[in-house]
């Protein structure tokens, strides 16, 4: 099987580089993506661009996500590829930006970087030199799906502290309804389910202190935020630990179950899976009655110019109108997530409810600061809150486990 | 032209195609596999010469050491245990066939039946089958009163859980290969040895088993090869991490994800991926040909 995955990107670069894909021709900008199914939604909106520029088409080619940074790469390296390339955030940017392959953006040939904040525009940039890459396109917050429905039915109110959400899981339970639909069978889920139960007890300050070096993971903080997870093992379905992806959407998407941990980017799916779902999206329960809470966000991806474009002038054109209300707002409409621009308006009321719990937001730490090198954050946090969830490691553990893995890149944690 | 000469060019002719296509396709990545593994990668091209920088990381290195040698430790044990069960079952269920029982040959076709299937089909079925909420597995256990465990969720039973599975699918195959091993075994010697008094014991451990030396040694070096190189069932039922908690990572994984990045991160390691892919074959080639030289020594003996 690793053998055949190799496989299949070898082929894909080879067909690639015997030129299959035809080049851009004067006025037409080459755009690509790993979005396949967002084709339509992109076509129209190009055909706006198109109307504010006229002679300028954009043509949308896609290519299978789980090989498009290696038929990328290889065509950037052949100095072919797309004129316009959706580019992947944070660490994921760094594997195809380092190489050179990206042209750099600045106030000069991009001055629309202004319309988006400065973390949107640091999750497009490279740490050794700190340009700007990519124009980002949304982001996306993590918190709690709530099913009100459910909560209606069973007579029990929304949490909004720890406390809170103990007594709704023993209530809920009470009626037969799992109260939170997450397993911790598939490991990335693990990460966000922790990221959004520890940060409100962690608050933005001990954030700023991690990543100066003053503290780190093995902090006492920390480990018992981490440890605030073992109090919710009742509130998982039965088995949890053998609970997957997959089954959580279902016992969630069913009614089964009361609060799905996720991101914003699940709430388009719920909806079409279940049309009659009465969703809402609330930030975690705060530590008590009266503290702050803090939903956790980071940005997901963007758009980068190729740096050996023939059509360099048209393809900045084009992500500069990217990074414009003109795009974005539309975009996000029809794309159904949280645009990274300033002020763009959501047309969805709920997205809209989630772009203001956005204005107090926390980072989602370990992808936003730690996955630029091996091993990453999120690996390490993964494997350790499976660990601690199943019983055989300690939050202490968990947490110095942590530490330990980021100091091997991480300088202000090599002490 | 004389005609040993018209020979020989008659052979290259031959053998230039496929020689080609070996080169191209097979030489050629596996050759440019260890060039990578001494180069640091900047992105996604080889960039700076760094010796043996990238084995000394994933041997000796923390962390990645640690992942390695358990990677490598859980191999230790599929093979084992595959060695044990598997096999052990498949030598006794060859045994039953080469008795030709009543309804022995649909045993056969039965026995040999998830064999043909794909490992991803049966990955995905079993681990549905494992699954705590509606899994056949729990349910059939819950008729006679156990609470099953979540099998695949933790860290005691999944790997146990995924060999069972990959000896489901495969006993079929070392079951063929020992009754074709059987079946040659002369009728005459067999029937000496009944006449003798043996009983079906003494056949399996001292007749039998020596003279299927030959068979012996085809389904070991297999199932050494399989065991080493276990990706497929892992990587479905487990995901490329080994879940949970690494408890099934396995070193087919390890290379998948340092070379290919994972799930949660898009980390791509080209560098200590082929460190990690150079180092198993080079343990495979090694110890298989050890292992064959030993197992050929013994058929000979025997």
């Amino acid at each position: 099987m690793a053998g055949m995955a190799f496989g299949r990107r070898t082929l894909a670069a080879l067909a690639l580089a015997t030129g299959l894909i035809g080049t851009a021709q004067a006025g037409e900008v080459t755009f690509w993506t790993w979005r396949q199914e967002d084709k339509a939604i992109y076509t129209d909106l190009f055909a706006e661009f198109t109307k504010a520029n006229p002679g300028i088409t954009v043509k949308f080619e896609a290519f299978p996500n789980e090989n498009y940074n290696t038929i990328v790469t290889t065509a950037l390296a052949g100095g072919k590829g797309g004129d316009v390339l959706h580019a992947r955030a944070y660490g994921g940017l760094e594997a195809m930006a380092k190489s050179g392959y990206y042209l750099a953006l600045d106030k000069t040939n991009v001055p629309e970087l202004a319309n988006l904040p400065d973390d949107a525009n640091a999750s497009e940039s490279l740490r050794a030199d700190g340009k700007v890459y990519a124009v980002s396109l949304a982001g996306q917050t993590l918190g709690l799906i709530v099913n009100k429905d459910v909560f209606a039915t069973a007579g029990v109110a929304v949490p909004a502290t720890w406390a809170d959400l103990l007594a709704a899981c023993t209530a809920l339970k009470a009626k037969g309804i799992t109260p939170i639909a997450n397993g911790t069978a598939t490991p990335w889920m693990d990460a966000i389910f922790a990221t959004v139960f520890t940060n409100p007890f962690l608050g933005p300050d001990w954030v700023k202190d991690m990543l100066a070096g003053k503290t780190n993971f093995s902090d006492a903080k920390f480990t018992a935020a981490l440890g605030k997870l073992i109090e919710l093992k009742p509130c998982l379905p039965d088995g949890f630990t053998g609970v997957d992806y997959a089954t959580s959407q279902q016992l969630f998407s069913a009614g089964r179950a009361a609060i799905f941990v996720g991101g914003s980017f699940e709430i388009a799916p719920f909806r079409r899976g279940n049309p009659k779902l009465n969703l809402d999206f609330v930030a975690p329960p705060a530590p008590a009655a009266g503290q702050p809470t803090y939903v956790s966000r980071f940005f997901d991806s963007g758009f980068a110019v190729n740096a050996k474009s023939p059509n360099q002038a048209d393809a900045l054109k084009l992500v500069r109108w990217m990074a414009t209300k003109a795009f974005a707002e539309p975009a996000a409409a029809k794309l159904g997530n949280i645009s990274s621009l300033k002020d763009v308006a959501a047309a969805d009321p709920l997205l809209g409810k989630i772009a203001k719990l956005n204005e107090t937001a926390m980072p989602y730490a370990t992808l936003v600061y730690f996955r630029f090198e091996a091993p990453t954050g999120t690996d390490l946090l993964q494997e350790g809150v499976q660990k601690m969830m199943g019983g055989t490691a300690t939050p202490a553990e968990v947490g110095a486990n942590i530490t330990a893995g980021l100091a091997k890149w991480y300088k202000p944690f090599q002490k | 032209m004389s005609s040993r000469l018209r020979l020989n060019v008659w052979i290259a002719f031959l053998l230039a195609p496929g020689l080609v296509v070996m080169t191209l396709f097979v030489a050629a990545p596996l050759l440019s596999s260890f060039r990578y593994a001494f180069y640091n990668f900047n992105g996604v091209l080889p960039d700076t010469f760094i010796g043996l920088a990238n084995f000394r990381d994933v041997l000796f290195e923390a962390p990645f050491a640690a992942t390695t040698w358990r990677a490598l430790g859980h191999n230790a044990i599929v093979f084992a245990a595959l060695m044990i069960t598997q096999n052990g079952l498949a030598y006794l269920i060859a045994f039953a066939l080469l008795k030709s029982l009543p309804g022995h040959r649909i045993h056969q076709t039965i026995v040999f039946l998830p064999v043909v299937l794909s490992a991803v089909i049966v990955g995905f079925l079993w681990k549905l089958f494992f699954h705590p909420l509606f899994g056949l597995v729990n349910a059939a256990l819950a008729i006679i009163g156990i609470h099953g465990p979540p099998w695949l969720g933790n860290e005691s039973t999944a790997l146990g859980s995924i060999i069972f599975t990959n000896a489901w699918h495969w006993v079929g195959f070392p079951a063929l290969i020992f009754l074709a091993g059987m079946q040659r075994i002369s009728k005459e010697t067999l029937e000496a040895a009944r006449i003798d008094g043996a009983t079906d014991r003494v056949l399996l451990t001292s007749i039998i088993w020596p003279l299927v030396a030959p068979s012996t040694t085809i389904v070991a070096t297999l199932t050494f090869i399989g065991s080493f190189n276990w990706f497929e069932l892992p990587y479905v039922m487990a995901g490329a991490t080994g879940s949970p908690g690494g408890a099934t990572d396995v070193l087919g994984l390890y290379f998948y994800r340092t070379a290919f990045g994972s799930a949660s991160s898009g980390l791509q390691d080209f560098g200590h991926g082929s460190a990690l892919a150079v180092l198993m074959f080079l343990f495979l080639a090694i110890t298989s040909g050890l292992g064959l030289r030993y197992l050929r020594r013994r058929e000979i003996e025997a």
